[in-house]
């Protein structure tokens, strides 16, 4: 069940990968065998069942609306490739 | 032009939740900080940073449910909402997909009179993404800056029924939502800050037809006006594509403020696939019945409810009382004037006449006016008792609006205080008339222009400051009296 070259294309965009012809030939097979292994469950009967929204049987971890000073300005900026007036310098995107 | 068109309109409001931190952080929300000054690994999108949520988020969420009619599920949860952006740090946005915080819902405008519903169709919890900056001239800089303070800042996004089906309906629902939304006190809605924010989407369709038209949306409306204008250019855009035989375009456009159009924002080739999926750091929310009964009861008074008030104790005609709740501000504001002044009406009129034009004039909030409610009665009082009159009391409203003095001060300092005093006119009275021996000889011939003219000369002897009232009657006394 390989993926179409076209659904290989479609989700490397999304991605922003850029794939030569050969990779998409090997993903359409590679990404298509996992989906095939996913689609073992629909064969299950879940008549009845609730879906679960989530695998921990935790709910409501919150926290109180209060600021934690302590700024990692310096820190989290020394990340940045580019940098101009304390800003992240990305090209420009319209 | 043959056929008649029918404007469908739903729109997509982003609301600023009131909270003092982020929504998945404890970075502060405060607006208008340096750059990246409120920023943590969490909200930077650092690689295994965990988000935790804000309670506060989850009861404002709530109260706005409440507020709007909707239906608060026992069980919400949040999703990934994947695409790549500058200022979406982690390349995703946590949000939520399916199972939202709101379910349903509605709220009623008036439009020309008549009340319409309109519905809702969910509000989701979400996070605001970091700001792009520009640099230079937009046409020729190859760079933009990015500042993450904003990004993690909580929104509800509140997503209405297409119900609408005029630019003017559209902007009574904003007007609606705005004032719940400030009365309810879960944003500040600032729209200038951004605080809120506004889709629209917008179909038209020929009348008759029961399917809606193929819609585009219209990003980042930021005025009540450019929500209107902007609805109004984009129907009549797509009605006159159908006319010429086109077809319409489902796409994103953006509304250009100079030149008042809307414009294709995307290109069609890109794909709009945000592959949501459960968001796996965040465990779901288990929402009590115990929780929301207990953020209902701690409700303040909405604008409904207030707007009652207003015309059930005391007789305010639907319209003012419509006006004065569309702010809870406003409304304070008015408040506070009548706990001790009787006269509603007269209050609601300096409101919404004298204070409302000075206020659109100067581009201000009633928050920022200089003067105290106390002072407003205090000049509807010097009216009353006679001190000065309507007229001057208008010059002494705007100067005190100006100038944030006290109104007794005002009038001291302009030497603008009413002369009613009687013995006062009469002499004043004599003596124009006396000066005025033909103007006399005229009025006793009946002229009745002569009675005019004496008291132009009156108000202008006294610079304005005679009572009219008071040299009205003794004028007429004095000119039939036998000593004339």
């Amino acid at each position: 069940m390989a993926l179409t070259i076209g659904e290989v294309e479609h989700v490397a965009l999304l991605a922003r990968l850029a794939l030569s012809a050969e990779e998409k030939h090997t993903f359409a097979e590679q990404l298509g065998s996992i989906l095939e292994y996913a689609d073992k469950l629909t064969g299950l009967d879940t008549e009845g069942i609730e879906p679960l929204v989530n695998i921990l049987p935790v709910f409501n971890v919150l926290r109180d609306d209060e600021v934690k000073p302590g700024s990692l300005r310096e820190e989290i900026l020394s990340n940045a490739p580019l940098l101009e007036e304390e800003q992240y310098k990305v090209p420009k995107i319209i | 032009m043959g056929k008649e068109f029918e404007i469908v309109i739903g729109l997509e409001v982003h609301a600023e939740l009131k909270t003092a931190t982020k929504a998945f952080c404890s970075c502060s929300t405060a607006f208008g900080a340096e750059p990246n000054t409120q920023v943590c690994p969490v909200c930077s999108g650092f690689p295994g940073m965990l988000p935790v949520l804000n309670k506060k988020m989850v009861e404002l969420a709530i109260r706005t449910g409440i507020a709007l009619n909707s239906e608060i599920p026992e069980i919400c949860k949040f999703d990934r909402k994947n695409y790549f952006y500058p200022d979406l740090p982690k390349a995703y946005q946590i949000s939520q997909f399916d199972l939202p915080v709101c379910k349903g819902g509605y709220l009623d405008i008036e439009v020309d009179g008549q009340t319409k519903r309109i519905g809702i169709t969910r509000a989701h919890m979400e996070e605001d993404a970091g700001k792009l900056v520009h640099q230079g001239d937009i046409t020729t800089t190859p760079f933009s800056l990015v500042d993450l303070n904003r990004s993690g800042v909580p929104l509800l996004e509140i997503v209405s029924e297409p119900d609408m089906r005029s630019a003017q309906e559209a902007r009574a629902y904003m007007e609606k939502l705005r004032s719940i939304l400030l009365f309810a006190g879960v944003s500040d809605c600032k729209m200038q800050e951004g605080s809120l924010r506004c889709d629209a989407n917008v179909s038209v369709r020929p009348v008759g037809q029961m399917e809606f038209g193929t819609r585009t949306e219209t990003k980042n409306l930021n005025s009540f006006r450019s929500l209107e204008k902007s609805i109004e250019y984009e129907a009549r855009r797509q009605m006159e594509a159908i006319e010429d035989g086109e077809e319409i375009v489902q796409e994103t456009r953006t509304w250009d403020e100079e030149k008042q159009v809307t414009r294709s924002m995307r290109s069609k080739e890109e794909a709009h696939d945000y592959r949501y999926f459960p968001e796996p750091d965040l465990p779901p929310l288990k929402i009590s019945r115990e929780w929301v009964n207990t953020i209902a009861a701690q409700m303040p008074e909405l604008p409904e409810q207030a707007r009652r008030r207003l015309v059930e104790e005391y007789g305010l005609p639907e319209y003012d009382a419509a006006i004065i709740t569309l702010n809870p501000d406003y409304l304070n504001f008015f408040d506070q004037c009548i706990s001790s002044y009787k006269d509603a009406k007269l209050v609601s009129n300096w409101m919404m006449s004298e204070l409302n034009r000075l206020l659109n004039q100067n581009n201000m909030e009633i928050g920022e006016c200089r003067f105290k409610p106390a002072d407003l009665v205090k000049i509807l009082q010097l009216i009353d008792d006679g001190s000065i009159s309507g007229k001057m009391a208008k010059t002494v409203f705007e100067e005190m609006f100006n100038s944030g003095q006290a109104p007794e001060l005002i009038i001291k300092e302009k030497g603008m205080a009413q002369i009613s005093d009687e013995s006062t006119l009469i002499n004043l009275i004599d003596g124009i008339i006396q000066d005025n021996p033909k103007v006399l000889e005229d009025y006793k011939n009946g002229k009745e222009k002569a009675f005019g003219f004496f008291v132009g000369q009156i108000m202008k002897a006294s610079k304005g400051q005679a009572n009219p009232g008071v040299v009205n009657k003794l004028l007429k006394e004095r000119l039939s009296s036998s000593e004339m």
